[in-house]
């Protein structure tokens, strides 16, 4: 990899070498410049400098909170006499999200060569990867590909000779959305139901067996490889100020060419819907579009030319999130899409929280209802009512989640609601 | 139940055990990757192997009852020898997922949640696959497939039953 000239005409980080085949295997990927810069962060770099050019990166965090990774990093005590855990969330599950898949099955040793960066400039001895457990062949994938980095002492004791060791696991969940969560994931990693705690102490200070710990997604870690070869610097002038660097945008829903896309955050969503994806499946412009997984207010045809960066999209109304774009088209049943969604999250609510476990079981049977014909004009002021008590009153974010598609849905098309009210069908 | 009915780890899964539970700070970390091994050893995970998973890694039962009842993954039931499990959610759905799974009903004669009668074929409705850029998703035994049709399905389906229901 050459430091471009111009770093606006570079448009892809996490997959400048995704389409080369075989790069799962270590000889391929380090052909391809996998683990070449490692060396020198290993001789060259500290902690200090590590952190530094990450925080000059902007980098955010790429799974859905758009945290600064660097920032995140910069809490985690130092000389605690603990432990402190490398967590890699590859628990891909926000409705619409299908990213760090692609990174873990066709580029593993980006996401390896990534954590151990992350791993050295932490002090981690342990790191593992929490991947959900649909994902078998990817799992598969990076067993193989661990297995390989262990074999040429890219892991394990003594990396390369530097005197820094990390061992890498694999851990596959088992179903459960809420494990995207960073703190179900930890509770989930130490055997037990995921089910979310209270923050604070966070995870940075009291996380993996009460450990200093580090979550951080697939795409962030993925990141780390070319912010330290090419510097921070290099990261920053890619995108927008506050917005830097690529994003991995998964486009799914009627676009003719639904996929994975790294574009320049500040790219419009019109520019990816039309020249990436190939336009819609019907009509000339999108009747809703969901701009960053299920659990993300949803955006309408005024918003086509808004550009994907954290700041635009909720100066748009909404939230950048992982990325996940689900775009509908004038064809689409919002009443039947919400209905779906509202299944999603009563089925997913770990079930702690009562605004959650009762208001996502409310919303579910309302919109059952709603959309068998059977609803009546007060069920809009209860789903109204209820999403907005559940919103900012549990311990996690799933019940605001649950909350947006009904809100969104009521906000902007009341009239196709209404329209299938038992009052107004024949 | 008698002996021969006790579900037992080979040689080869207990060495595989022992060596995963060094990897983690705690025994129990590895529960959900012995629960996953158990159901591959033994098709679902009854409680005479839930027990077993319990007494392997030294904790207590009620840990592993919560585990496999709060994880969809794990199923306390058999299933088909071909679990079909189609992705329902809004990526999916755009794309027919719903006329997807009613003609896979159809074709085989059962409801959603239903295994046939021969014991070859269960189909359920699953959460997002994280794969929704080739919807609708079917996972036909935890192998994606990807942009599948009525007719891809028929055809699967044809050959499962042509190779006499070798898995």
């Amino acid at each position: 990899m050459t430091i471009p000239s111009d770093p606006k005409q570079v448009k892809q980080i996490c997959f400048d070498r995704i389409h080369i085949p075989n790069l799962t295997k270590l000889s391929v990927a380090r052909e391809n410049g996998a683990y070449a810069f490692l060396p020198t962060v290993l001789k060259e770099f500290d902690a200090g400098k590590i952190i530094d050019e990450v925080k000059t990166s902007g980098l955010r965090g790429r799974g859905g909170a758009g945290f600064p990774t660097g920032l995140k990093w910069s809490f985690v005590p130092r000389n605690t006499g603990k432990p402190t855990y490398l967590l890699c969330n590859a628990d891909e599950g926000e409705p619409g999200t299908f990213k760090d898949r692609d990174i873990m099955r066709f580029d593993p040793h980006l996401l390896i060569e990534g954590m151990i960066m992350a791993g050295f400039a932490l002090d981690v001895q342990d790191a593992y990867i929490y991947i959900r457990g649909e994902f078998l062949y990817e799992t598969n994938v990076m067993h193989a590909a661990i297995e390989e980095a262990y074999e040429a002492n890219l892991l394990g004791d003594n990396i390369l000779g530097s005197g820094f060791s990390m061992h890498l696991t694999v851990h596959r969940g088992a179903g459960a959305y809420i494990c995207g969560e960073e703190t179900a994931l930890i509770e989930s990693l130490e055997g037990k139901p995921g089910r979310p705690r209270f923050k604070p102490p966070f995870p940075a200070v009291e996380g993996f067996y009460r450990c200093p710990t580090v979550v951080n997604n697939v795409e962030t870690l993925a990141t780390i490889p070319a912010i330290l070869e090419h510097g921070g610097d290099w990261h920053a002038q890619i995108g927008e100020p506050n917005n830097t660097g690529c994003k991995i945008f998964s486009v799914s829903g009627h676009v003719n060419k639904p996929g994975n896309y790294e574009v320049p955050m500040g790219t419009s969503l019109r520019t990816l819907i039309e020249d990436y994806c190939g336009g819609l499946q019907h009509g000339s412009v999108p009747k809703v579009i969901i701009p960053g997984g299920s659990s993300t207010p949803w955006l309408l045809a005024e918003h086509y030319d808004a550009p994907l960066t954290y700041d635009g999209m909720i100066k748009a109304g909404s939230m950048l999130g992982s990325g996940a774009i689900i775009v509908m088209d004038e064809t689409a049943d919002l009443i039947a899409v919400t209905r779906r969604l509202a299944h999603f999250y009563a089925h997913e609510s770990c079930g702690q929280c009562t605004p959650c476990r009762e208001g996502t079981g409310w919303l579910e049977r309302i919109m059952n209802r709603v959309e068998a014909g059977q609803g009546r004009e007060e069920d809009m002021q209860v789903l109204n009512e209820a999403a907005a008590h559940m919103a900012g009153r549990t311990i996690c974010a799933l019940a605001d989640g649950a909350a947006a598609p009904i809100l969104s849905l009521l906000k902007h098309f009341p009239e196709e609601v209404r329209a299938r009210l038992v009052e107004n069908v024949a | 139940m008698s002996a021969l009915e006790q579900p037992q780890f080979s040689e080869a899964r207990k060495a595989e055990i022992a060596r995963l539970v060094t990897r983690y700070p705690g025994a129990q970390s590895a529960l959900l990757p012995v629960l996953h091994m158990a159901q591959e050893d033994f098709g679902y995970l009854s409680m005479e192997t839930q027990k077993l998973v319990a007494e392997t890694l030294g904790v207590r039962l009620m840990a592993v009852r919560e585990v496999v009842t709060f994880y969809t993954m794990f199923r306390e039931q058999p299933t088909g020898q071909y679990l079909l499990e189609v992705c329902t959610n809004a990526g999916c759905m755009l794309n027919g997922a719903d006329e997807l799974v009613a003609h896979m009903c159809d074709a085989l004669g059962i409801k959603v949640g239903e295994t046939t009668p021969d014991g070859m074929f269960t189909v359920t409705e699953v959460e997002c696959a994280g794969a929704c850029g080739g919807a609708p998703v079917v996972q036909v035994n935890n192998v994606y497939h990807e942009k599948a049709t009525p007719a891809s399905m028929d055809e699967l389906i044809a050959k499962a039953r042509s190779e006499g229901g070798a898995a």
